[in-house]
Parts: structure tokens; C-alpha cells; sequence
């Protein structure tokens, strides 16, 4: 197929589909780096014009990464499905925008067509969108998941509570974990990001972590973020793993810097159902993304890094996850370089993940090094709520002292929750009200600085 | 965590002091509405604004060079040619410009040992610090013959790849800048390559992180260890993940996080 269009007397042609692709993304820096993006702003709309007019169905004759050299494009193709697409499989790109947007288009339908979108065609069409536009697609989307409380109802945002210590220290970590829960954060997740990565290290983690919720009897889920082989030798040793964490990219060649394959994957989520830990629900697994991932691993095979991210999904619902989350400003500059680029790619990235049926999250984030700052974090965490975002990251002060890099802070979720009107999981939000830290309002109670709430025990006070 | 609390009764004020010892963490910091009280808010745009300064601070490679007299000094650049563009194109920060490659000495004999200072992500760390670290890393020495500090501007890691091949060095050194976190704004890292040459990958080399006063490596400690992993990687004729060390050393690769990312480690979660 040749790709070109004539616009205002020019002729723009693109020598292939990743190139028609690269160029329409908005500009970023990871494309620029890889030398993927388009040389001029009109350049970049010639191939938006172009995009528009591909049939949607093109995305399954022509695939961005060989079927034969990358597991991720054979599971992408094998598992679509056809009967789901049909209602689609007339449209163009354009068209497929103009379903999107339109108002009798609701969250069933969205859900009815969902395996039968491939990641390729949701970041072509989120191309053609304004950032309205994902907002206003993405809040139509549901995508609810279910372990000891359910994620994705419409009305909640869930958050997870990332009590991260520089030395991973056992009482370093529990009184970050009583700081979010005091704020009511946690219901996603409580998750630790390890500064050392070890099975010993990792076991005696998630042992504190299951103590703590078994104190309070707290309906949410605990998780270690080691690597999934940690995690799997962990579970063989009897530690009570509730989800399994793994860093995942969108080719067969950047999970394997990640040292994953889908075959691992497949053998941690089975281990982890085996364990049969849930109560309302048994999505086990949990999985962290990033724009820029593939690129910085090599492994992106000439396609731009928004295409490369949404691939990443594919893989994430091939295995049920119960979150999914991009960090969207922690890979660095070079990939997103400043509050507007973080800002279009949190959009982008929430948007593709709702439609292809991921319950997904973001960690709204920035390092030092980037152009941006904790305004621009306010933006996008309000934005992301409007879109209905499943959930959000927290930590104390916005401050990750052991990975270094600014993230909301526990009082984001309060001012999310008492601006936007959005609540808890419900099994998460009636154990805080049985705590007595609800007030009338269904907000998260102040504390009189005079006071010891119950919750004090799990410090040891 | 399951002890009954202790008599009489400590308020929730004497919970948090007790508990701010044990994390670095910004708990307990008190509620105003639905936010943050105004003094923390101040508190946390201080620490940012430090580390956006140790980032896009230059260097004054003059005075750098004026504190390691009399040891002899080179000066280069990188191919990135202003802060901006050395922030989006790591590539260039890991090639030498054509006007420095044409203005080195002369390679000679060579040496064993290149020490090489680069800026990286914060050229007020290297300012502050980088002259004592490389005179402590000298004295671990002995006995090795060490070429000229190359003190080098806009540098990437991998900027000593070229450096060290094109004076012969049998190891390259590079002192640089790390990321700056909002607790630390001017910590070093040390890293280490055996024959060093364009195409070296992070693999191939040792990395000693957190090098700074607040509660990071000393420069003795890390002078000490670079010196113990040089001479064994002089000794085996090769450096990266097969070069250990008894002593805790933070390596660069997959599944390895530390408290200070290395500047050039993919972000590991």
C-alpha cells in the first residue's frame, strides 16, 4: 500500500505504516531520539490525513513487528478476535474515531469490541484524538478486576499506597503504610518497590505487608514489586503472595531485557492462582509500563514508542491483571521531556489500555531532570480522574525517597476524592468507615493531632 | 507491631516523632483542608528547585581544574553542545566532539588507569566533590600509571569509552553526576571499564554509587573499593557482571535497584 497525501500543494509520502505512525504521534522526545518522528509540524498532519483514511482492518495484513521474529505481535494476532471486530471491520481510522466519540457509543459496546481491537489500530486512532477526546472516550470505558475489593466501578478511584524505603527497612515501611492508610490510600495496593531485589529480602517484605493487613483485617491486596522469577521462588516457599508483579514492554525483545517471556508469565499467574488468595475476585497479576521502555532496550523495531507502549497491553490482558499501570514520567526527558509531553502521554496511554480492556492506572510522575514540576502533576491527576482512571500512586509528600522521583502524595487522593466526588473500592471504603475515619461527607477524617486513632497499633504505638 | 501501647498513652504528635526516625519519608505532615500545610508545600519546592539547579548548574571546569593542581588537566566536550539538547539526546553525550578528539595529547605509552569527570546530572556534585574523589581514588593506586584527569562537559558515561581508547588507557574511570533526588542533589558515581572503546556496553562496566555526605559513601569507602576491583580487573583483563566484589556493590543491570539510580540505568521498578 503506498501512503501519501497532497496537502496545500505538497505532496507528503511515507515510506511505511510505522512511518505513517511515528509521524502523526504528537511530538515527543523518545521519537525524536530514536529519529522516528516528523521532520515538520506539517508533516505531522499530512500523515494524520493519511491515518484517517486506512481501513481499520490494514492493522491485520500488515503487521509493525515481524509475526515470525516477536511472540508479542503472534499473541496480538492470534488471539483476535474476529466476531468482536466485525461491527468495526468497515470502518476507517477516522471513522473508528467518530464511533468512538459518539454518544450512543457506551461502555458496552465498548467492552463488546474490545478483543477484537489490536493494540496497533487504539494507538492509530489515539493519534487522531485530542486530549479531550481520550478523556471523553476513556470515561465511557469500564474495565472492573477483583481481588479482596473490585477496581474499576464507575464513581471510584482506587489508589495504591507505595510506602518505598531506601533501606527497606521493616518499621521505615510500616509507618509510611500508616501514613496512606490514615489518608485512606491504599485499596489498590499496598505495594513496596525493593531497593535490593532478592527472594530472602522480598519474602520477609511480604510477610511484614500480610501482617499488617491481617491486623486490621484490611480489604485490599499487598505486593512486593520483585522480579516475577523472585516471585515465583517466594510463592514455592510458602510466602502469602497476593499479586505478582512483573515490568513488561511491547516486543519479545524488550521483555527479555526485562528477563520475561510470556511463557514465565503464564507459569507466575498460574502459581499465583494456585495459592487461591482472592475473596471477591482472582486477578493475580500486576503489571508496570512505560513509553520509551522498548526504545531504551533496543527493542523497539522502528516504531514509534506511544505504538510500542500500547503493544504492552496486549500482553498485560493475556493475563487477567488485576491493575496495569504506566509510569509515565519516570523513564526520563529523553523519552518525555517536559509537563506536556508527560501530560499527552498519561492520556494516551490511560486511553489505550481502557479500550483493549486493561484496568488500567497511572502513576503520575516526573524526574528531576524533566521539564515539569508538581503543577503539571496537578493537571494530569485531575485530568485522569475525569477520564475515570481505574487508579492513581501515592506516596508520602510526593516524595519516593528510595527510587528518587516525584509521584502524587497521599493528600492528592484527598483532594481528588473531596474535589472530583470519587470513592474508595467499596469493600475498602466500609472498612475505613468501620475504622471511624469516614465523616458525614464519606471523606477521610482529620485528625485531631491530640487524638491516637485505632489504626496506631499497626506502628506499634 | 502488635504490643499493647504503652502507659501513659502517647498522642499522635508523639507517634509521628517517633516514627520520623525511621524513614526519610515525608509522613506526618499535617492537613490543611484536603492539602498540605503551606510550610511543607515550601519545603518540597525547596528540595525540587535544588536539584532543577544541580541539574542545569555548568560546570566551571576552570576552577574543577585549579582544585586538582598540580595533577594534569584536559579539558573536553561532549557532542551535545548546551544543556537542553544533552538532556534529550543521551547519543550525543557519549561522543567527543571533533575539536576535543583533535586537541588530546598525545596517547604515548599509554596508562593503566584514565580517571575521567564528567558533569552528568549534577554539575554541583562533581564541583563539590569530584577533586577529593579522584585524589582518594589516586592514593588507592599505587604502583599504576595514571594519564591526565579528563575533565569533560555535557559527558555521558560512555563518553569514557572513546576517551580511554584513544589514550590508551588499559581502565577508564568516569566520575559523574547523578540524578538528583530531593534528599540528595550532589552525589557522585564512580564507573569502571576494562578496555575501554566506543561500543562498551553497561554490562561491561562496574558501577560505585551514592557517593555523597549525607549518609551515602564516603569518598575514602568508595576510593578504597574502586581500588580493590581496579587491580582484580587488571588482574582477570575484564570488567562488568563478572567482576564481583566482597564488599556490597551496587551493579547496573537487570532486576538491580539502588537508592540513587545510576544516570544511565534503564529505570528498573
Amino acid at each position: 500500500m503506498r501512503y501519501s497525501c497532497d496537502l496545500g500543494g505538497e505532496r507528503h509520502a511515507f515510506g511505511s505504516l510505522a512511518h505513517v505512525l511515528a509521524c502523526a504521534s504528537p511530538a515527543r522526545s523518545g521519537d525524536e531520539l530514536a529519529g522516528l518522528a516528523a521532520h515538520s509540524a506539517a508533516q505531522r498532519v499530512a500523515a494524520r490525513r493519511v491515518l484517517a483514511d486506512l481501513p481499520l482492518d490494514h492493522f491485520l495484513n500488515e503487521a509493525l513487528v515481524p509475526y515470525e521474529a516477536d511472540e508479542v505481535t503472534r499473541l496480538i494476532i492470534d488471539s483476535h478476535d474476529a466476531a468482536a471486530f466485525a461491527r468495526l471491520s468497515h470502518l476507517t481510522v477516522g471513522g473508528f474515531r467518530d464511533w468512538l466519540l459518539d454518544t450512543v457509543t457506551d461502555a458496552a459496546a465498548l467492552a463488546a469490541v474490545a478483543r477484537g481491537l489490536t493494540p496497533e489500530m487504539v494507538a492509530a486512532v489515539s493519534k487522531l484524538m485530542r486530549n479531550q477526546d481520550l478523556i471523553a472516550v476513556a470515561r465511557k470505558a469500564r474495565v472492573v478486576t477483583a481481588f479482596r475489593n473490585t477496581i474499576g466501578l464507575e464513581g471510584r478511584l482506587a489508589t495504591r499506597l507505595q510506602p518505598n524505603h531506601p533501606a527497606d527497612d521493616p518499621l521505615g515501611i510500616a509507618a509510611a503504610v500508616f501514613d496512606g492508610l490514615l489518608h485512606g490510600v491504599g485499596d489498590a495496593v499496598i505495594g513496596i518497590n525493593p531497593a535490593t531485589d532478592s527472594v530472602p529480602g522480598a519474602a520477609t517484605l511480604i510477610h511484614m505487608l500480610d501482617d499488617l493487613r491481617q491486623a486490621y483485617d484490611i480489604p485490599t491486596q499487598t505486593c512486593v514489586l520483585t522480579h516475577v522469577t523472585n516471585a515465583l521462588e517466594i510463592i514455592a516457599r510458602g510466602a502469602p503472595v497476593d499479586l505478582v508483579f512483573q515490568s513488561i514492554a511491547g516486543s519479545e525483545a524488550a521483555n527479555r531485557g526485562f528477563g520475561v517471556d510470556l511463557a514465565i508469565l503464564k507459569e507466575a499467574q498460574d502459581a499465583a492462582l494456585g495459592l487461591n488468595r482472592g475473596t471477591v475476585g482472582h486477578n493475580v497479576m500486576y503489571f508496570e509500563t512505560g513509553q520509551g521502555a522498548a526504545l531504551s532496550a533496543n527493542a523497539h523495531h522502528g516504531v514509534d514508542q506511544q505504538t510500542m507502549e500500547t503493544r504492552a497491553y496486549a500482553v498485560a490482558r493475556a493475563f487477567d491483571p488485576l491493575l496495569v499501570n504506566t509510569v509515565v514520567g519516570f523513564i526520563g526527558p529523553e523519552y518525555l521531556y517536559d509537563g506536556k509531553q508527560i501530560i499527552r502521554a498519561g492520556l494516551e496511554d490511560h486511553f489505550c489500555g481502557k479500550l483493549l480492556g486493561v484496568p488500567m492506572g497511572v502513576d503520575v510522575c516526573y524526574t528531576n531532570h524533566a521539564e515539569a514540576d508538581q503543577d503539571d502533576m496537578d493537571t494530569l491527576m485531575t485530568l485522569l480522574t475525569v477520564a475515570g482512571c481505574s487508579f492513581l500512586i501515592c506516596v508520602p509528600g510526593s516524595d519516593d525517597v528510595m527510587l528518587s522521583y516525584q509521584s502524587l502524595s497521599n493528600h492528592d487522593a484527598l483532594t481528588l476524592r473531596a474535589m472530583m466526588g470519587v470513592r474508595p473500592a467499596p469493600e475498602f471504603e466500609a472498612w475505613l468507615d468501620r475504622m471511624g475515619m469516614l465523616d458525614a461527607a464519606g471523606g477521610i477524617r482529620a485528625l485531631a493531632s491530640g487524638t491516637v486513632p485505632p489504626l496506631a497499633r499497626l506502628v506499634g504505638a | 507491631m502488635t504490643s499493647e501501647p504503652p502507659s501513659p498513652a502517647p498522642t499522635l504528635q508523639d507517634i509521628w516523632t517517633t516514627l520520623r526516625a525511621t524513614t526519610p519519608a515525608r509522613i506526618g505532615l499535617g492537613r490543611v483542608g484536603n492539602t498540605l500545610p503551606l510550610a511543607d508545600v515550601l519545603d518540597f519546592q525547596l528540595a525540587h528547585a535544588r536539584a532543577r539547579d544541580a541539574v542545569h548548574a555548568p560546570l566551571d571546569a576552570d576552577a574543577l581544574a585549579a582544585d586538582l593542581a598540580p595533577l594534569p588537566v584536559v579539558q573536553v566536550c561532549s557532542d551535545a553542545p548546551d544543556r537542553p539538547t544533552y538532556l534529550r539526546r543521551p547519543d550525543l553525550g557519549r561522543t567527543l566532539s571533533k575539536a576535543s578528539f583533535s586537541a588530546l595529547p598525545p596517547a604515548g605509552d599509554g596508562c593503566d588507569v584514565l580517571f575521567v569527570i564528567g558533569d552528568g546530572l549534577s554539575a554541583t556534585g562533581v564541583q563539590s566533590g569530584a577533586a577529593a574523589l579522584v585524589r582518594a581514588c589516586i592514593a588507592e593506586l599505587h604502583g599504576l600509571s595514571i594519564g591526565p584527569v579528563i575533565i569533560a562537559w555535557q559527558a555521558r558515561v560512555a563518553l569514557g569509552d572513546p576517551l580511554g581508547e584513544a589514550l590508551r588507557a588499559r581502565v577508564v574511570v568516569v566520575v559523574i553526576g547523578e540524578r538528583p533526588g530531593l534528599s540528595v542533589a550532589d552525589s557522585l558515581g564512580l564507573y569502571l571499564t576494562y578496555g575501554p572503546r566506543p561500543g562498551r556496553a553497561d554490562s561491561e562496566r562496574n558501577c560505585i554509587s551514592n557517593i555523597h555526605a549525607a549518609g551515602g559513601l564516603s569518598p575514602a569507602a568508595a576510593a578504597a573499593l574502586l581500588g580493590r576491583l581496579l587491580r582484580e580487573s587488571l588482574r582477570l583483563g575484564l570488567s562488568g557482571v563478572d567482576l564481583k566484589d566482597d564488599a556490597a556493590l551496587l551493579l547496573a543491570g537487570p532486576g538491580t535497584a539502588s537508592a540513587y539510580t545510576p544516570i544511565e540505568e534503564t529505570p528498573s521498578r
